[in-house]
This record gives C-alpha cells, sequence and structure tokens, in this order.
C-alpha cells in the first residue's frame, strides 16, 4: 500500500458456473431467471438413493480451462463429500473435490501498472453449486428464510491462485484476465451480475520486508470488479490500522457488506471448517488419458494475451487499444470480422470502434456486443467510403447515426442521402471564390500575415457545401487562390 | 479409547444431541470400529495403491442434455414448509 509500512498478500477464489446445458451431476437445465424450484429433480434435490453421474461437457470445460492456464492435469482425480449443514444444501454435504483436484499448478500473466506479473494459480476443481436463499419480508424483522433449489447442483469450477496479488487493484486486474480468458474458451459467460463469476478474497498485511505470512482473513460476497477492489481496499486499511495500534489480526471469514462499503465479521462460519471430507462413493474415479486431453487442448481458441500480440503485429495497434479489445472476445471478434472484409485500415476500423462503437455499447457486455446493430462488415463498409474519399469523417459519423437506427450498409444510406463527398475542382473551385468574395475581411487578415483567417474560408465553404466538400481540397483550393488574389 | 470430546464434537457435527448414557454408548462403539481399524494397519499394505472404490471402474460420464425436472408442486411436495414458490425454512441470517 501506498503508506509502505506494510505489505497486502491477496489469494482470490474464483468460482466459475460452466456454461453448459445440464447441471453437474443430472439432466436439469441451468438457465438464468426461471421461476423458484422449477428446475430441479430428485438427484439436485439430494433425495436419498438416488445416483449422480458426471457431466462431460463440465470436465471437457474444466481441462480446457486448465490446459489455458499451464495447470497440470492430473491423470487421475475424485469427488469427495463436504459435508455441513446448511439450507442451501438439501444432502447435508457438497459433492467437491479435494485431495485429488482436477489439475494443478499453473499461471495467469495479468498486465498491471509495472508490466506483466505472473500470478500463480495453485489448484483448479469440478462442484457443485448450491441453493439460493432469500429472506421473506424485512430483513430485521423476517421469521423465516426461503430457498430456491434451482442453483443446486449447477457445474463450478473452482481456481485458487497463489498469494501472489499485492494490491486490491491487482486482484481486480486478475479478475478481469480471468474472466477475459474464461469468455474466450467459452467455458462460462462471464456475467458477474448473475452471479455466473463469484469470488473469495484472503488478504493478508505483513510488515515490509517480511517473508513469513501474515494472519489472513476470507471476505465473501464479491460479486463484482468493483466490490472486488472496494471490499480489499476496506479490509486493508482496516487491517493496517489494527496493527499500528498494536492488536492482532483474528483468522476469520467476513462478509462484503457493498450497501455500507466494509466488510464485517460472520461470526456464524467460525465453527464450519470441520468439513470430514471423504470420498464421495456415489462417483467413480476420472482417469483422463494423454490423448483426450490433448484433444481438449486443440479445442483451445486463440487466448486474449496472444489475441492482444497479434492485434498490435497485425493490425498495428496501440498496446492500449489492443489490450482493451482483446479483454471482450466479442469486440475482439467485431474486429477481425470487420477487418477481414476491408484489410487495408485496420487502424482506422480499431479507432471507430473504440469511439463510436463503444460510445453505443458498454465493452464488457459480450451480449450487447454480439448483437449491436451496425454488423461489423457494414463497419468496414463505412471506413472504406471515408478512406476513398466517398465521404468526409464528419459525413461519415451521421451516416453511422443512420446505420445505428436503420440497420442499412453506409453506401446504401450515401446514395439515397446523396452525401457523396464533392471532390470535384470545378465545383469546389467557384464555393472557394464565392467564399473570397463575400470575405473580404478574411482576405485582408490573410495577406497582413494571418493564416488563420483561411480556415475561416474553408469553414465557409465547409458549410456551403452542406459538409460534403472533402476538406483537404477546400483547404489546398482556399491556399491556391488566396495566394493569387 | 477415544476421549469423550470428541463423541461430544462428532455429535455436534452431525446435529445430534445426545444425553449422557448415549455418549457413552457411542464412545465405545466408536471406539472398537477404531480398534478394528488398527487391527486393518497392521497389514502391510506397502505397494499397494490406495482405493476409494471397490469396483472397478472409471470415466462414468454421461453426456450434457436435459432430462424432465420435477414439476414446481411435485418439488415442493415434501417441503415441511411452503410459501408460494419457495421452500420456507427457519430464518438464516449471517451475522
Amino acid at each position: 500500500m501506498a503508506d509502505g509500512k506494510y505489505e497486502t498478500v491477496i489469494g482470490l477464489e474464483v468460482h466459475a458456473q460452466l456454461a453448459t446445458r445440464s447441471k453437474m451431476f443430472c439432466g436439469c437445465p441451468t438457465g438464468f431467471g426461471a421461476p423458484p424450484n422449477s428446475q430441479t429433480c430428485p438427484i439436485c434435490q439430494g433425495m436419498p438413493g438416488v445416483l449422480p453421474v458426471v457431466n462431460r461437457t463440465a470436465v471437457e470445460y474444466a481441462v480446457r480451462t486448465a490446459l489455458a492456464f499451464g495447470l497440470r492435469v492430473n491423470p487421475a482425480c475424485r469427488f469427495a463429500r463436504k459435508h455441513y449443514y446448511y439450507p442451501d444444501m438439501p444432502k447435508n454435504y457438497q459433492i467437491s473435490q479435494y485431495e485429488e483436484p482436477l489439475a494443478e499448478e499453473g499461471a495467469l500473466d495479468v498486465e498491471g501498472p509495472d508490466g506483466l506479473r505472473r500470478i500463480g494459480i495453485q489448484r483448479l476443481h469440478l462442484e457443485e453449486d448450491v441453493g439460493k436463499l432469500v429472506h421473506e419480508g424485512d430483513f430485521g424483522t423476517a421469521q423465516s428464510s426461503l430457498v430456491d433449489y434451482n442453483r443446486s447442483g449447477m457445474p463450478l469450477m473452482e481456481t485458487v491462485s497463489r498469494p501472489d496479488l499485492r494490491s486490491p487493484e491487482d486482484a481486480a486486474a486478475y479478475l478481469r484476465a480471468f474472466r477475459a480468458v474464461l469468455v474466450a474458451l467459452g467455458v462460462c459467460d462471464g456475467n458477474m451480475e448473475e452471479g455466473s463469476l463469484r469470488c473469495d478474497a484472503n488478504v493478508s498485511l505483513r510488515p515490509r520486508g517480511a517473508t513469513e505470512l501474515g494472519v489472513k482473513v476470507e471476505i465473501k460476497n464479491l460479486n463484482s470488479f468493483r466490490n472486488v477492489q472496494r471490499a480489499l481496499e476496506f479490509e486493508v486499511k482496516r487491517q493496517s490500522a489494527a496493527l499500528d495500534k498494536g492488536e492482532r489480526i483474528v483468522q476469520e471469514t467476513r462478509l462484503y457488506d457493498a450497501d455500507r462499503g466494509a466488510t464485517r465479521s460472520m461470526r456464524s462460519k467460525e465453527y464450519a471448517h470441520d468439513y470430514r471430507y471423504f470420498p464421495e462413493p456415489d462417483l467413480v474415479p476420472l482417469k483422463l488419458d494423454r490423448a483426450w486431453i490433448e484433444q481438449q487442448r486443440a479445442a483451445i481458441p486463440e487466448l486474449p494475451r496472444a489475441r492482444r500480440e497479434r492485434f498490435v503485429v497485425q493490425y498495428g495497434l496501440p498496446p492500449s487499444d489492443a489490450s482493451l479489445l482483446a479483454q471482450s472476445r466479442a469486440l475482439a471478434d467485431y474486429c477481425d470480422r470487420a477487418v477481414r472484409v476491408y484489410a487495408q485500415n485496420p487502424k482506422g476500423i480499431v479507432n471507430w470502434i473504440t469511439s463510436e462503437v463503444l460510445r453505443e455499447v458498454d465493452a464488457a457486455d459480450e451480449v450487447a456486443v454480439t448483437n449491436f446493430q451496425i454488423p461489423p462488415e457494414n463497419l468496414a463498409g463505412l471506413v472504406k467510403l471515408i478512406d476513398d474519399g466517398t465521404i468526409s469523417g464528419k459525413i461519415a459519423k451521421d451516416v453511422f447515426a443512420r446505420m445505428l437506427t436503420s440497420g442499412e450498409d453506409a453506401a446504401t444510406i450515401v446514395k439515397r442521402e446523396g452525401l457523396t463527398q464533392m471532390a470535384d475542382p470545378g465545383a469546389l473551385g467557384s464555393l472557394v471564390d464565392q467564399a473570397i468574395a463575400g470575405n473580404p475581411k478574411a482576405v485582408a487578415d490573410f495577406k497582413a500575415g494571418k493564416t488563420a483567417a483561411a480556415k475561416a474560408l474553408v469553414g465557409q465553404v465547409m458549410k456551403a457545401s452542406g459538409g460534403k466538400a472533402n476538406p483537404a481540397m477546400v483547404d489546398r483550393l482556399v491556399q491556391e487562390k488566396l495566394s493569387r488574389s | 479409547m477415544i476421549s469423550r470430546q470428541d463423541v461430544e464434537h462428532v455429535a455436534r457435527l452431525s446435529r445430534l444431541a445426545l444425553n449422557d448414557a448415549e455418549l457413552e454408548r457411542m464412545r465405545e462403539q466408536l471406539s472398537g470400529i477404531l480398534a478394528y481399524i488398527d487391527k486393518l494397519r497392521a497389514l502391510d499394505t506397502a505397494g499397494v495403491e490406495p482405493t476409494s472404490h471397490a469396483v472397478p471402474l472409471v470415466n462414468v460420464m454421461r453426456d450434457d442434455a436435459n432430462r424432465p425436472c420435477l414439476s414446481q408442486d411435485e418439488a415442493l411436495a415434501n417441503a415441511p414448509d411452503r410459501s408460494g414458490e419457495f421452500f420456507r425454512v427457519p430464518r438464516i441470517i449471517e451475522d
């Protein structure tokens, strides 16, 4: 932190809901927003005597993710029962993985203020989600809680980072990069608002220079990039104030309250850590052979970092633009599709994406980018019309606005509306003559050495042409005629 | 013999309320089970891979396809208490 006295040490546990059609161990659908308790069956309700069966696609997605992060996929892994009593879990145990997870030891490269940093990932495992609790009536006076088991049994992939993160910003950057990889892989929709990506953080402080880790506090309920950063900032402040006063940090679980911007202790979880794990007798081990794992590797598409590098090299983009595009699979796809149609000016296309397109849609909203009213091919067409001199950049903005509402391509709009740029020297020349004749003061100023006066004349001509005159040509004609007159 | 505290701890984790006589009986029975495990421990298992299952099966997986769910009413039929579309349980507040 800024005061330099303590070093912040953070590790993140991320739970990602896998984008499968059916749940982890049964055939119930996984759609978000269905009526409560309408997507359950005896298996995800934890009825006695039922038999869970592993969803093959969930395993494939987890293996692809493991490979993308360079994790070692274990030749054999097992499921385990994690026991605790809570009404969100009807079986009184959660099927998870414990001693033999699916994969171990990898890393994610995260871009920070000091360049690229490698953040270790300790393990990746599969488990099932639990139901959702809501409070009946007013929080203060509620007599009961309500349970919706639609989420029970949803496939979750948990990844645990090494305590390699050194600041709240670092943690948020890790989560962004992590999400971008998952979305690029197509294994998770990355929608934090709907809970497809959730995060717990372990945070501790230690005197700068110390090698021993301080006492860690776990923070739960971090469901947006903003909350991750704010909760950690609060917690770092709280812990450093306590250490300054000579207090000891208590190892505990704290809950982030976004409304108050503060974390508070969850006493209820203090005794909850005796989970009595044992191998799940209903599920036999997974032994993934090398050839099958290699098949999964072959299914991995271009990942954000590689894509960013390609954008820099192939399209000549500045690294900041390349990073912005590569963070979003939909945006990067949009860019690639536009450039495929018009490869002469990738930079021009990207400028239109980063300025105009992203004014209309949120870069983080993959669905909105994918469904953007102007298809990438049409944006490419617009840039081409500018480049070949058919329309000016100014007119192009009007055309863009019309494309947004009508869905037509640029050439159709330009043709129908007569927006083609005037580049005929004869016609432009007479407009320039009129402007010179009508503005003797500007001409006199120019002759007196005020070169800026020419700009006023160019403006007059542009206005007279209804914005359609080719600005470069008008500029040249004005200069010529002024120096001759 | 395992201690009375151990039995109380395990009982609490399992949400079992045991009286003194039951605690003592459980202590004896659990101790007997552990003694039997000790007997197994006497076997030479060097070179034997630990196993969690007696069946020689691995990789039992299914296709990612949807199957019919229970209807809402069926799903809620065994609920001890119900409120509209939800299971109702005693108030759970994280504090």
